[in-house]
Parts: C-alpha cells; sequence; structure tokens
C-alpha cells in the first residue's frame, strides 16, 4: 500500500512536471515550481484520489514536503473512503 | 459592516463571496442553478480550509460560511446595500437580468458590475440607476489577487464610487482607477494575447505547453497564457473576446476557432476537467 501510494503521488507529480527528476525525499517546495495552485492541486489529489480526509491541523506544508512525507501522512490517517478507480 | 448581494455563484461569485465573508461582511449569494450555489458553498469550505496552507490566514470555514446566505431568489436581495454581479460575460444574460435586479433591490443600493469586458456605461443604462453603478473587475482566485480594475461609468457618482472603494479598503482590495471602455486596460491586452495563443495551437506553430514554456522561461511570467486561459475558464475567454469583436468591430479581435470549438465540446479548463491541459479528479494538468 505504501508503495502504491509513493508511486501514485511521484506520478502525479512528474506528471504534472516532467522536466524534474523526482527522489522521494526531495523537498518540492524547494524546486521552485511549486505555487499555490500546485499546492492546492496536492491537497486535492491526496484526498480525492488517495480517499484521504486530511485534517485540518495536518494541512501543514511539511507533511506535503515530498512524496516520503506525503506517503506517511497518508498512512497516519488512514484511508476514509475508497479512491476512485482509473 | 455593509450588508452585500453577490449575484452569480460560479468560480469569480463564489470568491467574491468568500472575500467579503472573510473580512466580516454578512453576504447574500444568488443563483438560479441552486448545483451552483451547492457547489460554490464546498468551493468555500475548500478554500478556508487551504488559507493557512497556502501562505494565507487562518480561517474558520464555518465562521465564513455562516456569514453567506445562499438562494434562488432575487427577492433575497432586497435589503442589500451592494449588489456585485458576477453571471456569465454574455451581454443578453447580462440585459436579462440587470432590469430585475433593479425592481429586487432597493433604490439606494449601489451596483457593482464584475464584468471583464462589457462596458460599464452600457450595462448601466439597463436600470434606473446609471448614478449607483460602477464597475470592479476582480481578478481570479479572488481571495488571492491583492488589486483590481475600478472602472466609473458615464453617470457614476463620486458618492457610489466612494461606496465601493471603501467596501474594496475593507477586503483588503487596491482599487486602480481605469477609464470606461470594453475590456478596460487588463482584457484589452490578456484576452487578444490568450487568442493569439490559440491562434498559434490551431495552426499548429507550438502546442500548449511550449506556448505557456516560453511566455514562463523566457518573460519570467508566473504562468503562461494558456494555463491562464484553463485557469480563467476557455469559454470566458471566447465571451470575453467576441465582446471586444463585437464592440470594436475590429477584425484584430476575431475568436480563434479552436476557442469556439473547445467551448462547444465542453473543454473549458480546470473547472470541467480539460481545457488546453486534461486535468485528473485532483484537477491537476496531466501534460503540461
Amino acid at each position: 500500500m505504501a508503495q502504491d501510494v509513493r508511486a501514485e503521488v511521484r506520478q502525479f507529480i512528474t506528471g504534472r512536471f516532467p522536466q524534474i527528476t523526482l527522489d522521494d525525499d526531495q523537498d518540492i517546495f524547494a524546486l521552485g515550481f511549486v505555487n499555490s495552485l500546485f499546492a492546492m492541486e496536492l491537497v486535492m489529489f491526496v484526498e480525492q484520489r488517495l480517499g484521504v480526509r486530511v485534517p485540518n491541523d495536518e494541512l501543514r506544508r511539511e507533511n506535503f514536503s515530498s512524496v516520503t512525507a506525503i506517503a506517511a501522512l497518508v498512512d497516519r490517517v488512514g484511508t476514509g473512503t475508497e479512491a476512485p478507480a482509473g | 459592516m455593509t450588508h452585500v448581494g453577490v449575484v452569480g455563484a460560479g468560480v469569480m461569485g463564489a470568491g467574491v463571496a468568500q472575500n467579503l465573508a472573510r473580512h466580516g461582511h454578512p453576504v447574500v449569494l444568488v443563483d438560479s442553478d441552486p448545483h451552483a450555489l451547492t457547489r460554490a458553498r464546498e468551493t468555500i469550505d475548500r478554500d478556508c480550509r487551504m488559507s493557512r496552507f497556502l501562505g494565507g490566514p487562518d480561517l474558520d470555514a464555518e465562521e465564513v460560511l455562516g456569514r453567506i446566505t445562499t438562494s434562488e431568489d432575487l427577492a433575497a436581495l432586497a435589503d442589500t446595500e451592494v449588489v456585485i454581479e458576477n453571471i456569465t460575460e454574455s451581454w443578453d444574460l447580462k440585459k436579462d437580468l440587470y432590469p430585475r435586479l433593479d425592481a429586487a433591490v432597493r433604490a439606494d443600493a449601489v451596483f457593482v458590475a464584475n464584468t471583464s469586458a462589457i462596458p460599464i456605461t452600457r450595462l448601466a443604462s439597463l436600470t434606473r440607476r446609471p448614478r449607483r453603478f460602477v464597475g470592479v473587475h476582480f481578478m481570479n482566485p479572488v481571495p488571492m489577487k491583492p488589486a483590481v480594475e475600478i472602472i466609473p461609468g458615464e453617470h457614476t457618482s463620486a458618492e457610489a464610487l466612494a461606496t465601493v472603494r471603501a467596501l474594496l479598503d475593507s477586503i483588503g482590495k487596491k482599487a486602480i482607477p481605469v477609464n470606461d471602455a470594453c475590456g478596460f486596460v487588463s482584457n484589452r491586452v490578456l484576452m487578444l494575447t490568450v487568442n493569439e495563443a490559440a491562434f498559434l495551437v490551431h495552426e499548429g506553430v507550438a502546442d500548449a505547453a511550449t506556448v505557456d514554456e516560453v511566455f514562463r522561461s523566457c518573460f519570467g511570467h508566473p504562468m503562461g497564457p494558456l494555463e491562464t486561459a484553463d485557469l480563467i475558464g476557455v469559454d470566458t475567454i471566447l465571451h470575453s473576446v467576441e465582446v471586444l469583436h463585437d464592440h470594436f468591430a475590429d477584425s484584430k479581435y476575431r475568436p480563434c476557432p479552436l476557442l469556439k470549438r473547445m467551448t462547444d465540446a465542453g473543454h473549458h479548463g480546470r473547472k470541467t476537467g480539460r481545457g488546453f491541459y486534461t486535468y485528473d479528479g485532483a484537477a491537476a494538468p496531466a501534460n503540461p
């Protein structure tokens, strides 16, 4: 499951920014391409595609700063509803 | 605090309502489509939750939404002091709305047209209150943009202008005054730029990602014109270009056929999941 989440998140980010090479621990906010729009998309991706409702107190930059951080967040808050297929 | 009516619960109307309510103003949000009202509440809830994460203030979604009343009936606006109209950028729709709005709202209320291109004097002529009629061109996303264009019409009174300026000031918006003309300053330039960028794609000179890359990398723009089109809405872009074309009767504003085809196909950008880019369920471009 953790590997699936990592792969999905990685794919989401590199799909959006194909020019970058991303390692799982890299701080994506330090790469210079993350604007507020993409930051919001990242949260929406986690909530809608991965079926997780992120509690307000977990909506912090550090929880979305890398593939590893996002996978840890998903693991921590658990899956709510099933992610939609496709 | 000012009792404000907001007409039209699309992207702009929801943003305006949120911005006003977040600064303490009671808002009545009206749309003839109940689904649009539901979506607007959901969007406002999400944007409030995200506010601090995106570097903004800590917002309590319940508190903000608690200041917003929704209705499908213009009569709900009867006692509002300022009414901000944000419906689809179409002369026919606005022509139908304004006389009804004029009849529904108290005579001393000030009307604000949040239009991206239609001249304010022309819109004001649809009402019996041209002295209390001001144009304000809000930018998208409204809660995050620090400035607006403010446009007095031919008959706008200094008093009405001052009322609207004070309201804008209270929600943290810098008002940049420009004179009344189709497209004002911003969209006279931006819509032509987006239209021409669409022609580049239409003619196969470059794909959308390449066009945007030139603007981002060569000019240092934070977003390219076609990403911007997807954010604004391809249908809204087309409507605005058509308004410029009709108004100036100048072929330099001819709408790109690609914009028409995309609008007909429902490829309106981020809000429909596909525009110049495709977006998955998370509203993110899959291939820029």
